[in-house]
């Protein structure tokens, strides 16, 4: 599903590459975290994956595709089959939990038809039933990263990735958006997830990739944090 | 469908949501592509004079007071075998004088001043090519009996440079306030894209297509570059019908006339050029604002 090939990023300015010969692979349905401490370059493996940047050297394989190599202007497609969520929520804010999923929908030209079907399906799924006309700012934390699992979701994507999801949360929503993402994974979606969260990553005992200075140091079946 | 109607409402939108802005930037366009119908009719105008004129134009080759009917007879022939020349016609003393007296008939005095037979005889000579004017001159300038050889045309090119300078003008205030109206349009697009960012940032996460982000800042600007040659074109229309038809007709009379057709030929030349240059603008400042 996901295969990183000798992988080196360096960013523009930077002293020493943020990934480093990395390769890595993840099957079809895999709950996979990638841990390390801040600029190991965890994050980094993210943007590669949405073809934010693309890597100095290497391969990066997603769904059976090359996509270094992509045309620019064939990633928008390719980033449909991938849903994404960020420590930040990254909602807009003069739209309701509602419009905000059908808003992704829209822009990638769904009928309104559709949005009417899917959107309050998934809103369910997330936990978030009856608080489909609620701005941003009258939800919690918890309830907006919901919002935003949504978004990422509502397209059925194959990847959900998740960058520190839950860095903003505190411990009982975080567990509570983990058992969420645990439920999209079981649908078979492939779930990557960047932490430095060790409560998380020790209670659901999934793999584990530890990355330091750019390296792979460990990548562990049902691993813990430290 | 829908998608279309978004983009519209998109545009919309945009538009008033920093109108101040719109409205600066409609003006400057109007001004801008209004000078630029102005120049090319101008143009058309310069051109139309020149083929009018010239054809009709001649070479006066004036005679001494004291020409003999030999001196005269000898050059009627060599310009009637001049290979240069198309047409020969002998104007006397008489002919002068009455073409005097009608031209400057509202001028008594000025009639009654000149006497018959002082006015000298002349050639009036109509060239193959008036621009061989110089070959004619430098050939007959020696010749016995020729008081002095005008070229009319140099009087009338006299009139085309200036109304070429004022064209060449009005070219020069068009591109000034050309750059002025792509600033504008630059900057608006900035505002509106800078405005939207958060969306942006969402449509191109999850996947919406290039065309579809950028289509609402596009046409934004080209809506507005079409708005200003609208007005343009009014302001064109308004010039043609109120004052070349209206308080400066004798002038124009003068001139050969401005045809309606002329300046309705304008309309798609401003709503081209505001469109294309806007829709260029937009797009090349989202390059590097948006980088979808």
């Amino acid at each position: 599903m996901i295969q990183l090939e000798n992988v080196t990023k360096t960013y523009p300015k930077a002293s020493r590459p943020s990934l480093d010969q990395v390769s890595c692979g993840i099957e079809k349905g895999e709950f996979v975290f990638f841990i390390g401490p801040s600029g190991s370059g965890k994050s980094t493996i993210i943007k590669l994956l949405l073809h934010e940047v693309t890597p100095n050297q290497g391969k990066v394989v997603v769904n059976g595709r090359e996509i270094t190599s992509m045309r620019s202007w064939k990633i928008p497609h390719f980033r449909r089959s991938i849903g994404c969520v960020f420590q930040d929520f990254r909602l807009l804010p003069n739209r309701t939990a509602y419009e905000n999923v059908a808003f992704a929908l829209e822009v990638i030209g769904k009928t309104k038809a559709v949005a009417r079907r899917v959107v309050p399906e998934v809103l369910e799924l997330v936990g978030l039933g009856g608080k489909e006309h609620r701005y941003p700012h009258e939800l919690s934390g918890g309830e907006q990263q919901r919002v935003a699992v949504a978004r990422a979701f509502v397209n059925r994507p194959l990847i959900l990735l998740a960058d520190e999801p839950t860095g903003n949360l505190d411990p009982d929503t975080s567990i509570e958006i983990m058992r969420l993402l645990d439920r999209i994974n079981r649908t078979g979606t492939t779930v990557v997830m960047v932490t430095h969260d060790s409560n998380i990553v020790n209670q659901m005992r999934r793999r584990v990739v530890e990355i330091e200075s750019g390296r792979i140091v460990r990548d562990q079946a049902r691993g813990v944090y430290g | 469908m829908q998608r279309l109607k978004y983009v519209l409402s998109e545009v919309m939108v945009g538009l008033w949501r920093n109108v101040t802005m719109t409205i600066a930037m409609i003006i400057t366009m109007a001004v801008s592509l209004a000078m630029l119908g102005a120049s090319g009719l101008m143009y058309m105008q310069v051109d139309s004079m020149k083929t009018f004129y010239y054809k009709n134009i001649e070479v006066a080759i004036f005679l001494d007071a004291e020409v003999t009917d030999a001196q005269r007879s000898e050059l009627e022939t060599q310009l009637k075998g001049d290979p240069l020349v198309r047409e020969v016609i002998y104007e006397s003393k008489q002919q002068a004088y009455e073409k005097f007296k009608t031209m400057y008939a509202d001028a008594p005095d000025l009639v009654n001043a000149v006497k018959e037979g002082q006015l000298p005889e002349s050639f009036r000579v109509r060239l193959k090519d008036p621009e061989q004017f110089k070959q004619i001159f430098d050939k007959y300038e020696n010749t016995e009996g020729i008081e002095t050889i005008v070229d009319q045309r140099r009087l009338l090119d006299k009139i085309f440079n200036i109304l070429g300078s004022v064209q060449n003008m009005a070219l020069a205030a068009a591109s000034v306030m050309a750059i002025a109206a792509l600033l504008l349009v630059g900057n608006t697009i900035q505002v509106a894209a800078y405005s939207k960012r958060r969306e942006v940032a969402v449509m191109k996460l999850v996947g919406a297509s290039n065309w579809f982000i950028q289509a609402p800042f596009v046409l934004e600007a080209v809506v507005a570059g079409l708005i200003g040659s609208i007005i343009a074109f009014a302001g064109l229309a308004a010039f043609k019908g109120f004052l070349l038809d209206g308080s400066l007709r004798d002038l124009t009379d003068l001139l050969t006339r401005l045809s309606w057709g002329d300046v309705l030929l304008m309309f798609p030349l401003m709503a081209g050029v505001g469109g294309l240059v806007s829709a260029v603008t937009a797009w090349v400042t989202l390059r590097f604002y948006l980088r979808v």
